[in-house]
């Protein structure tokens, strides 16, 4: 079912800024601006903003460290988000977490987690205690092809599906856990398969729409917060960035990354709102370029943030 | 003599079994706050498989809920429902089975707070069937009490009475972090006086026998043994103080200091292996402190390189035992 417009002009923008910031954020990690490592998103901007669109308030997720995608798409400021990234006292983990960890409870981003499969649990954990409370609220827990070959996934899907808990898994299989392309270290391309034993429905959907993308992921919720239980959706997306920082991705056959831009997730909507005359290329350029002065102001303002004190993040490590 | 205790809500002390300590302690902390789950495996069935929950699922109808055997899995459940405003309690059948849950007690639970900046709080209490001596063998046997004692973000506690029992999982239901608590298989039949609605003081370890010419610090089943080893002793004119640790994260120093500050000698009992355990740990502190003793520190712990056997006379020979301890004592008496 086609979305009203005014949306379809929402998920644009918000997949533009996530592909602004992660360009930036790239430059900054290989030119030294922030140290340590990253994980970015570029190409997977449609399964974020789609499966985000689907919760409603009081509604949370976890994800992982490839999760700026998410965190932009509940809401996190430009600000807040580069701030963490550089470390500094106004991010949003006040600079402890940095990249890995873009967290906002008050925005259901209660989770990103830099150990393959953590969050699954966690997400079961959080829905169960919906369901113990009568609460109408659902669970996302997002994550890579990678992580259905760990323990987690098995222990999270059977809970979920024992107990009925309002969960919704969801499987970015941008086709390479780390440097591992998924038939190296997994039986079956189709990972919505692995819903079948669990007895929950599984459901592929193309991962580059973010429409598609939305009308799964909403359906599922529905279903979840109905009651109905957990599903298991799998997104056929592509990252265009190697793993991490360090890795420049050199295990991709040539003209495989080529062949996923022609259908770039930016280009699946963007020419779509061409065609209906909701949005022009004029259009689409000033939002890349608000998108690039935000995101420059946005440095500019964490680079001059100070940093905690040992003492001060010394205090954020027990609650009494 | 040292307050472990919040005892202001407390009613009189009534004889109480370990066991039933434990029982009261997750009875109360149900009743007190309707935010408090309890889970674990097999825990709603039978009383669980020590039987330390007879009456609670009857109880609190809905939250006491049985898991699949999954300990990673449901640690991390315990703690997504922990960050939306539970509190819940899990249960470990047999402390040897932590490790499973590795990622969920080391890099979860102790970081999730630090990693969000301090917004979101872990309140999650897990239970700890611990200990040797049971005859189980050397997989359900561990004591475990000590290692996750070196990773922040956890606080770590033992109980070696029925009112550490008590008092020390309503403690941890209590806390705004995640509280390991060990429970020692062979404690739960003995008997003590218990103040119902008392709650342990976070970090504070209990002089259990006051004493005058040693101080042996011990938990679980060792402060039981240690008691019994400080009645022996007395008959020989020996008079030793006998503390119940109760905390190994944090480690009460301060108690411990003044004991041997007075007494000038210390033997720590542990039914562990002395290296990277809190008695290490605890003489390290005390001796970098510069704190006056008679004679050098003594350990009575478990063979460096032997593993906990089933054959029942092994396991008895392998645990330390009252007459071991006793031994240290006058040992650290003579030298």
């Amino acid at each position: 079912m086609p979305q009203p417009t005014e949306r379809r002009l929402e998920w644009y923008r918000q997949m533009v800024r996530i592909r602004v910031f992660e360009d930036r954020v790239q430059e900054l990690f290989l030119n030294g601006r922030i140290e340590g490592t990253t994980h970015l998103c570029q190409g997977q901007e449609a399964v974020s903003v789609g499966a985000i669109a689907a919760m409603e308030p009081g509604d949370v997720q976890t994800n992982t460290y490839r999760g700026h995608g998410e965190a932009l798409a509940l809401g996190m400021s430009f600000e807040t988000a580069m701030a963490e990234l550089m470390g500094k006292a106004t991010g949003g983990s006040k600079g402890l977490g940095g990249s890995m960890h873009l967290i906002d409870t008050a925005k259901g981003n209660i989770g990103a987690n830099a150990i393959v499969g953590a969050g699954m649990p966690i997400a079961v954990g959080a829905a169960m205690a919906f369901k113990l409370r009568s609460e109408p609220h659902v669970a996302l827990t997002f994550m890579g092809d990678g992580s259905t070959n760990i323990g987690t996934f098995h222990e999270s899907m059977n809970m979920a599906a024992t107990w009925g808990a309002p969960v919704v898994f969801i499987v970015a299989n941008n086709l390479y856990g780390e440097y591992s392309p998924v038939r190296m270290t997994t039986p079956i391309d189709d990972l919505a398969r692995r819903a079948e034993p669990y007895d929950m429905p599984g459901v592929i959907a193309d991962g580059q729409d973010v429409e598609a993308v939305y009308e799964a992921a909403a359906e599922a919720v529905a279903r979840a917060r109905a009651g109905e239980g957990p599903s298991l959706l799998e997104m056929k997306t592509y990252r265009y960035r190697g793993h991490s920082r360090s890795d420049p991705a050199k295990y991709r056959p040539e003209g495989e990354l080529e062949e996923w831009q022609q259908r770039d997730p930016l280009l699946v909507l963007g020419r779509r709102l061409l065609e209906a005359g909701d949005m022009t290329e004029a259009g689409q350029a000033d939002l890349v370029a608000e998108a690039e002065a935000d995101v420059a102001a946005a440095i500019e303002a964490a680079e001059a943030a100070p940093y905690l004190t040992l003492e001060e993040a010394a205090s954020h490590v027990y609650a009494d | 003599m040292s307050m472990p205790t919040d005892t202001t809500a407390a009613a009189e002390p009534v004889m109480m079994s370990y066991r039933e300590a434990v029982n009261a302690a997750i009875d109360d902390s149900l009743a007190e706050d309707p935010a408090v789950v309890f889970l674990g495996e097999d825990i709603a069935n039978e009383g669980g498989v020590f039987k330390t929950n007879a009456g609670l699922p009857e109880k609190h109808p809905g939250r006491v809920i049985n898991t699949p055997i999954c300990e990673n899995g449901f640690t991390g459940v315990a703690l997504g429902m922990a960050v939306v405003g539970m509190r819940p309690i899990v249960e470990f059948m047999f402390a040897d089975f932590m490790p499973t849950a590795g990622d969920a007690i080391v890099n979860e639970l102790p970081k999730y707070r630090f990693m969000s900046g301090g917004m979101l709080s872990v309140p999650v209490a897990m239970r700890v069937i611990s200990g040797a001596g049971g005859r189980f063998g050397t997989q359900h046997s561990a004591s475990g009490e000590s290692w996750f004692m070196g990773q922040p973000g956890l606080r770590v506690a033992a109980s070696g009475t029925p009112a550490a029992a008590y008092e020390l999982i309503r403690a941890a239901v209590r806390a705004n972090d995640p509280v390991i608590v060990h429970e020692h298989k062979l404690l739960y039949l003995n008997q003590a006086p218990v103040r119902r609605g008392a709650v342990a003081e976070m970090g504070r370890a209990s002089i259990e026998r006051e004493g005058t010419d040693v101080t042996i610090v011990a938990t679980m089943l060792m402060v039981h043994r240690a008691m019994q080893a400080a009645n022996l002793l007395e008959d020989e004119g020996i008079s030793a103080e006998v503390i119940d640790l109760r905390w190994i994260r944090p480690l009460d120093l301060a108690t411990v200091t003044e004991s041997v500050e007075k007494t000038g000698r210390l033997v720590v009992a542990e039914e562990q292996w002395h290296d990277a355990g809190w008695g290490a740990s605890l003489i390290s502190r005390l001796t970098m402190a510069g704190t006056s003793m008679t004679t050098a520190p003594r350990s009575v712990s478990l063979p460096d390189d032997m593993l906990i056997p089933y054959a029942p006379p092994l396991e008895d020979e392998m645990l330390p035992s009252v007459d071991r301890i006793a031994d240290e004592v006058r040992a650290s008496l003579m030298s």
